[in-house]
């Protein structure tokens, strides 16, 4: 391989007290890429998320963006890369204080690398970005449906043009309908951008949709990777089971909470 | 032995969250003086703290006055005239009255709000959305708050002061008969700086106490809406411990000879 991978994990391991969240993982995502992690709840997705993102440091095993290693980071150096991503909340996480056009622009007014007429501005063009008419823009969040709080954090997540995006479980909690208008937005948002994308999701509809490369955590490990369109043809029991949301199989729920 | 391992637990329970408190307060310290600083939270949270809770402090301060002359003009029996209980309100009010019920007033006002507002960003990751836009929840959140705490608390102790007084004045004079001109010369003779400042000091540091338990416990809460609301309890109870144990600590730094 000649290009550096814009996100390299090598052996990343991350327990809490006794409990083994992710036993090594190794996972390379190439710029402009959107790879999707799925896996169900509680294998460490979120994790693995909060990892790549700094805000959780990992016990072991390094993570580097375009080559460099960003495992232990702090201080200015952890804000400055920070504010090369951008990042799209399960739950939206909005700030409730604040209306939708201090919400999106929330990053340049506070780094002081925008002036508040031009704040509202970049607030509404982003708002067109992702669908949404530029009078949602003095809005507060509380007065906003599910899907539009949806549509207003991904917005924010793109305000700044960031080179990477991280969504988090993007169609939870909303209507299959709404979830594929979110899962278009993202493709054409990560698109424009250029931007490398990593998601994590159980929702499989919207994985097929917006993954170049989909790779399955179970456990703490990664038991498969490979082109999203290849995800049907895997072998792998694991991921059969998981793609076709089947109670039988290799991959053991307990019933009963242990 | 199974007795005495519940106790080590606990114990280390205890020691582990002593820690996390004082790393918590250092981290916090430590950004009040570096830059970047927000000055609109800054100015927000001193409207919220010091304005708003102005009515509060006020009515408690007022009524406390009031009774205080009351029950020391009653109390003194024969020896309770102007000078008695001029210099019992005055000393009392100033001293010790107004810094700590209005420490634990605004507790239960402020340090609740707070430790809500926190929590309920915490669990819905707005502590971490926070972090991802580059900006430290810690110089966002917490240092606005402690800086707010810090100022406001004082400033409401002066104004707490003087309503205490006055209500102990009115009192005085409308319902004991007292000469008026009498009481405030006596008043006013009993009023010492050491008395007026050790109050200004255990004012800010109850409101930075308060501001503290506020901010850690919102900002350690987990689990949803109950850990909200356990966080909102523990914030107004450890705050209020804390403004009485150290009302005992600086009242011996000061007075104890």
């Amino acid at each position: 391989m000649t290009q550096t991978p814009k996100i390299r994990l090598r052996d990343v391991h991350k327990r809490f007290g006794s409990l083994r969240v992710l036993r090594g993982i190794d996972l390379e995502i190439e710029a402009g890429e959107s790879l999707v992690v799925i896996g169900g709840s509680g294998t460490g997705k979120s994790v693995l998320l909060k990892s790549v993102l700094g805000l959780l440091e990992p016990d072991q095993g390094t993570i580097e963006i375009d080559g460099e290693d960003t495992t232990r980071l702090r201080g200015a150096q952890r804000t400055d890369l920070l504010s090369r991503f951008g990042m799209l909340f399960q739950g939206g996480a909005l700030f409730d204080s604040l209306t939708v056009w201090q919400n999106i622009a929330f990053q340049g007014l506070q780094r002081r690398t925008l002036k508040r007429s031009d704040a509202h501005d970049l607030a509404v063009r982003k708002l067109a970005d992702v669908g949404l008419q530029s009078d949602v823009a003095n809005m507060m969040p509380v007065q906003l449906s599910g899907g539009m709080q949806k549509r207003v954090a991904l917005a924010r997540a793109i305000a700044t043009d960031p080179e990477i995006i991280f969504f988090d479980e993007p169609t939870t909690g909303l209507d299959p309908i709404m979830g594929d208008v979110i899962n278009d937005l993202i493709v054409k948002c990560t698109k424009e951008l250029g931007a490398t994308a990593l998601s994590i999701t159980h929702d499989m509809a919207s994985a097929r949709k917006i993954a170049d490369k989909i790779a399955m955590l179970y456990e703490g490990e990664l038991i498969w990777q490979g082109a999203a369109t290849a995800i049907d043809d895997s072998n792998n029991p694991y991921v059969d089971q998981f793609i076709h949301g089947r109670a039988e199989g290799p991959i053991k729920m307990p019933i009963e909470a242990d | 032995m199974r007795f005495l391992r519940a106790i080590g637990r606990a114990f280390l329970r205890f020691l582990a969250a002593t820690g996390r408190l004082v790393l918590f307060t250092l981290t916090s310290l430590s950004y009040c003086f570096r830059p970047p600083i927000y000055f609109r939270q800054i100015l927000r949270q001193m409207v919220e703290i010091g304005y708003y809770s102005l009515p509060v402090v006020g009515l408690t301060t007022l009524f406390t006055g009031m009774v205080l002359t009351l029950q020391s003009a009653d109390g003194f029996g024969e020896f309770g005239d102007e000078n008695a209980v001029a210099s019992i309100l005055v000393l009392s009010v100033t001293r010790e009255l107004a810094p700590v019920l209005a420490g634990l007033m605004v507790a239960g006002r402020i340090g609740a709000s707070m430790a809500a507002e926190i929590g309920t960003m915490r669990v819905t990751e707005q502590i971490d959305a926070l972090t991802t836009l580059a900006t430290n929840p810690f110089r966002y959140l917490v240092v606005p708050r402690l800086i707010g705490g810090m100022t406001m608390l004082p400033l409401l102790v002066v104004i707490g002061n003087i309503i205490g007084v006055f209500g102990g004045f009115l009192i005085a004079i409308y319902e004991l008969g007292f000469n008026g001109h009498q009481f405030i010369a006596r008043a006013w003779d009993a009023l010492e700086w050491i008395g007026v400042i050790s109050g200004l000091v255990k004012a800010a540091v109850f409101g930075f106490l308060i501001a503290l338990m506020g901010c850690y416990h919102g900002y350690h809460s987990k689990g949803g809406a109950q850990g909200v609301g356990m966080a909102t309890t523990n914030s107004v109870v450890s705050a209020s411990i804390l403004i009485l144990s150290f009302n005992y600590l600086i009242t011996g730094l000061f007075f104890a000879t």
